[in-house]
């Protein structure tokens, strides 16, 4: 007996080849037997993509060997050129970029199809939203075993015309209103669901969308987009309008298809655990996917020697250094080919080379205020200095914030003398209120500066964690701790690194917290000797 | 495939009013559409090019001239008679390299001829036209710094690999994306003339009749298509007679003044915000066929107009829209 995911995927994938304007699926599986039964069914003539397939093998360029060889311009073909399935192994790896390109592929309508292999293992590694929005597809098919698999044996021929069936009005408003109520906001959803109706319509040979077919159109494209679970509707509602006589008579079955029944179609198939992964998918939002953040330099652009190399993605050709090193042969190879002019192999083929750079920020936030001073501002300097340090060694950009009074402010800008942080830190008098907020948000708009200017900001937070200034001055203790919260939260957002480092006589269980709101480390300096603090930093910097 | 008619997007007015302002004067400098996944954003920014009427360029040449004069020596056009062509709108997909956007040297005449001949890109295609991207937010960095230089300055220089070329690119940018995927730099936002935001419907019966068109879109493309046919016709002659009814509008002083101290109030940098509010506010009454701008048209296409210019706060969730929303409330009551 196949299970149920299993029968989806199946059918999916015969609809598909019936109607590629589908989109596509997602199976999301570890490579196993059952992966690669399923895979066995997809058509032959499938095309085979990875992650980090280069624009070139997408979408084709100058192909230089067989313009070489014979003289005149050979363009290569890309594997978009042709209509036809396309598989994507490793789908989860996917990069926002790549999922942009093959969106554009997909919404252009040229026949394509894509069948993406995720084999993600976290709730949070899966297929990019963008890619996955265009699929109409999604099953899952980790808890399937080999016996739930079944080689389908029924074959299905349509002999309808996609365009010839008829979809009534009246499902298209079902099916919208359904979509709305699974809590799907994109208009794609409730299309993809019609689309699939008509489709098993002809699969069947119908000339009319049946009830079936909008169930099972809507159990396999709206159920993997849901974001909310609806309320089963109590027996109460009031009976349902009489028929409409003036609407086509003899087609009633499919007016009598309550929405009830369609949304248990779908209930049925929402896993147990939505509410996690909408939580998983939500915490994707602030600490990014699993393709790893592409390190942006900073210091683009300094040539450096050319290299022998074959064109590929953005590379740029050395025009004199190929020349210089053609040039010796070119007697030689007059000679060997008989052929006149200028002859260039792909051996004498130079490339252009860039450095690339990308330098680390760490920002210092340190406390100044009154109840800083009184106890421990010397000793958060100390630690300062021991940062300071350690990024002098690994040749680190530095900025000082210091908030206290009501207001922050920005010491040092980003810099890399250290003698001048140095300075400036020992002349850093005490006092004041504590406005942690005001100093996290100075510390936040140095941060997005820096990423701007490709730098790796790092925010370390040295505070005695007793918030007591509001963003706006006033000494609000509750509001300047709902403040510092909120901006934690917008640092999260951005996928900013931070350490937290208490400088206060006790751990203070706000301040740990706050850590927590960033996903930052913390630590708390009384137990923290030098040691422990320069290992911590360093995790923090993920050396 | 046609894109979708323009006339037959449901909803989304302030998105198709601000891609009207900029075909009736493309001095505003372009749209820039941000919203989440499945709102219909690059749906519009393709049926644009239905509402723009053609111009008058001569035959052949690579940077569309106008006059047998401007044709670029490099482009070798012999016959020079001008006809009438389509408005260009240019793709510039995410992949595109350096080479394929401003031009360069062209391949295969030097290899098969040994000619050094310039080969134009992309940027010189869109030359009195518009330049698409999709996606703008995820553009490569070394792209966009490009792009801010030649829109910046209408001349789009080539200077690589032996040749020395520059020709006009005044291009009007036109952009879409989904501003989870990433942030635009303060720059490039400056470029686009105005900004909206898109979102999906939320009333049940206009999310049906979006399906329903899309659906006859899809299935029926030939009868869809001349059905709106007419409509997006009509919008074009009123783009038209817009364009001439602009030239004779009349702009009160005190309309300036209003101008002036909105932005003022909502500190947008430079004067940029205060040309294109005036420019935008002008195309709309233009479009709405009244003799004056008035106040009320100002109010209108502030929001679109600024809401991209303001200084970035972190912690407004609201959006900036809300935020010119309100100080428009204040300072024009």
């Amino acid at each position: 007996m196949a299970s149920q995911s299993w029968t989806h995927a199946t059918l999916a994938l015969q609809l598909l080849r019936l109607d590629p304007g589908l989109g596509g699926i997602c199976i999301r599986a570890r490579v196993g037997p059952v992966r690669d039964r399923l895979t066995r069914l997809i058509e032959p003539t499938a095309r085979r993509l990875h992650p980090a397939i280069s624009d070139e093998a997408l979408f084709g360029g100058l192909d230089l060997s067989a313009t070489l060889a014979s003289g005149h311009l050979v363009q290569e073909k890309g594997l978009l050129a042709t209509p036809g399935p396309l598989v994507l192994a490793m789908a989860e790896r996917t990069t926002t970029g790549l999922a942009a390109r093959l969106a554009v592929a997909l919404d252009k309508g040229d026949q394509h199809y894509l069948i993406a292999l995720d084999e993600g293992v976290e709730p949070d590694e899966c297929l990019n939203p963008k890619l996955a929005e265009r699929l109409a597809f999604h099953v899952d098919l980790s808890d399937c075993s080999l016996a739930d698999t079944e080689v389908p044996t029924q074959t299905f021929k349509s002999t309808v015309h996609l365009r010839e069936i008829e979809v009534r009005p009246k499902i298209i408003v079902q099916i919208t209103r359904i979509s709305e109520e699974l809590g799907i906001d994109s208009m794609r959803a409730p299309l993809f669901a019609i689309r699939t109706a008509r489709a098993l319509a002809a699969l069947h040979g119908h000339d009319r969308v049946t009830l079936d077919d909008v169930e099972i159109a809507c159990a396999l494209t709206l159920a993997h987009r849901a974001t909310r679970i609806p309320e089963p509707q109590t027996q109460e509602d009031p009976p349902a309008p009489p028929p409409d006589q003036s609407d086509d008579s003899n087609s009633d079955e499919t007016l009598d298809l309550p929405d009830e029944l369609l949304l248990d179609a779908v209930r049925a198939l929402l896993p147990d655990n939505l509410l996690d992964q909408l939580a998983a998918q939500k915490a994707r939002a602030g600490r990014g996917n699993g393709t790893g953040a592409a390190r942006k330099g900073n210091r683009r652009g300094r040539p450096l020697p050319s290299r022998a190399g074959r064109i590929s993605d953005g590379a740029r050709i050395d025009i004199i250094g190929t020349l210089r090193a053609a040039a010796p042969w070119q007697t030689i190879r007059r000679d060997a080919t008989g052929r006149e002019g200028l002859q260039i192999r792909p051996a004498d083929i130079r490339i252009k080379r860039f450095e690339e750079k990308s330098d680390r920020l760490l920002i210092f936030t340190v406390d100044a205020s009154g109840s800083s001073a009184l106890t421990r501002l010397a000793e958060a300097k100390g630690a300062v200095e021991l940062l300071l340090a350690q990024a002098y060694a690994r040749r680190d950009h530095v900025a000082l914030v210091a908030f206290r009074g009501t207001e922050a402010e920005l010491l040092l800008p980003p810099t890399r003398s250290l003698v001048q942080t140095k300075r400036r830190l020992a002349a850093l008098p005490g006092g004041g209120g504590t406005p942690l907020a005001a100093g996290m948000l100075t510390a936040f708009e140095q941060a997005t500066k820096a990423t701007r200017r490709g730098l790796t900001p790092t925010i370390a937070i040295l505070t005695d964690g007793r918030a007591n200034i509001a963003l706006d001055g006033r000494a609000d203790r509750k509001q300047a701790a709902t403040d510092a919260q909120q901006i934690a939260r917008v640092l999260r957002a951005h996928k900013t690194d931070a350490i937290v480092i208490d400088t206060g006589n006790r751990p203070e269980p706000a301040l740990r917290n706050l850590a927590q709101t960033l996903d930052a480390a913390y630590l708390p300096l009384p137990r923290a000797d030098a040691e422990r603090l320069s290992k911590s930093v360093a995790t923090a910097l993920g050396d | 495939m046609h894109p979708f008619p323009f006339s037959a997007i449901v909803g989304q007015d302030e998105m198709k009013q601000a891609m009207i302002l900029t075909a009736i004067d493309a001095s505003i400098g372009g749209v820039l559409v941000f919203g989440d996944r499945g709102t219909g954003k690059s749906t519009a920014v393709r049926a644009l090019a239905a509402l723009l009427p053609p111009i008058k360029a001569i035959k052949g040449c690579p940077i569309n001239s106008a006059k047998a004069k401007d044709v670029p020596e490099w482009a070798n056009v012999s016959a020079k008679r001008a006809q009438d062509m389509p408005t260009p709108v240019v793709d510039l997909p995410l992949g595109a390299t350096e080479d394929r956007v401003t031009g360069a040297l062209d391949i295969e005449k030097a290899l098969t001829k040994g000619e050094k001949a310039f080969q134009p890109g992309l940027l010189a295609r869109a030359n009195r036209g518009y330049l698409y991207i999709d996606e703008v937010n995820l553009l490569e960095d070394h792209i966009v710094d490009l792009l801010l230089d030649v829109a910046q300055s209408g001349e789009n220089v080539v200077e690589r690999e032996g040749l020395s070329i520059r020709h006009p690119a005044r291009f009007v940018l036109v952009g879409s994306g989904n501003p989870e995927e990433g942030e635009l730099r303060p720059q490039l936002l400056d470029r686009f003339g105005l900004s909206v935001e898109v979102a999906s419907p939320k009333e049940v019966e206009t999310r049906v009749e979006v399906i329903k068109r899309r659906d006859a879109f899809e299935n029926d493309n030939a009868a869809f298509m001349l059905r709106w046919q007419a409509e997006d016709a009509a919008i074009r002659d009123r783009v038209l007679k817009a364009r001439k009814a602009l030239a004779k509008l009349k702009t009160p002083e005190k309309t300036l003044t209003d101008v002036a101290e909105l932005c003022l109030a909502l500190g947008s940098d430079g004067l940029r915000g205060e040309l294109t509010l005036l420019k935008a506010a002008r195309a709309y009454a233009a479009w709405r066929d009244d003799t004056a701008l008035t106040r009320a048209h100002v109010r209108e296409v502030a929001p679109m107009a600024l809401r991209h210019r303001l200084r970035r706060d972190p912690l407004d969730e609201a959006g900036s829209g809300t935020r010119v929303a309100r100080t428009v409330e204040e300072v024009l009551g």
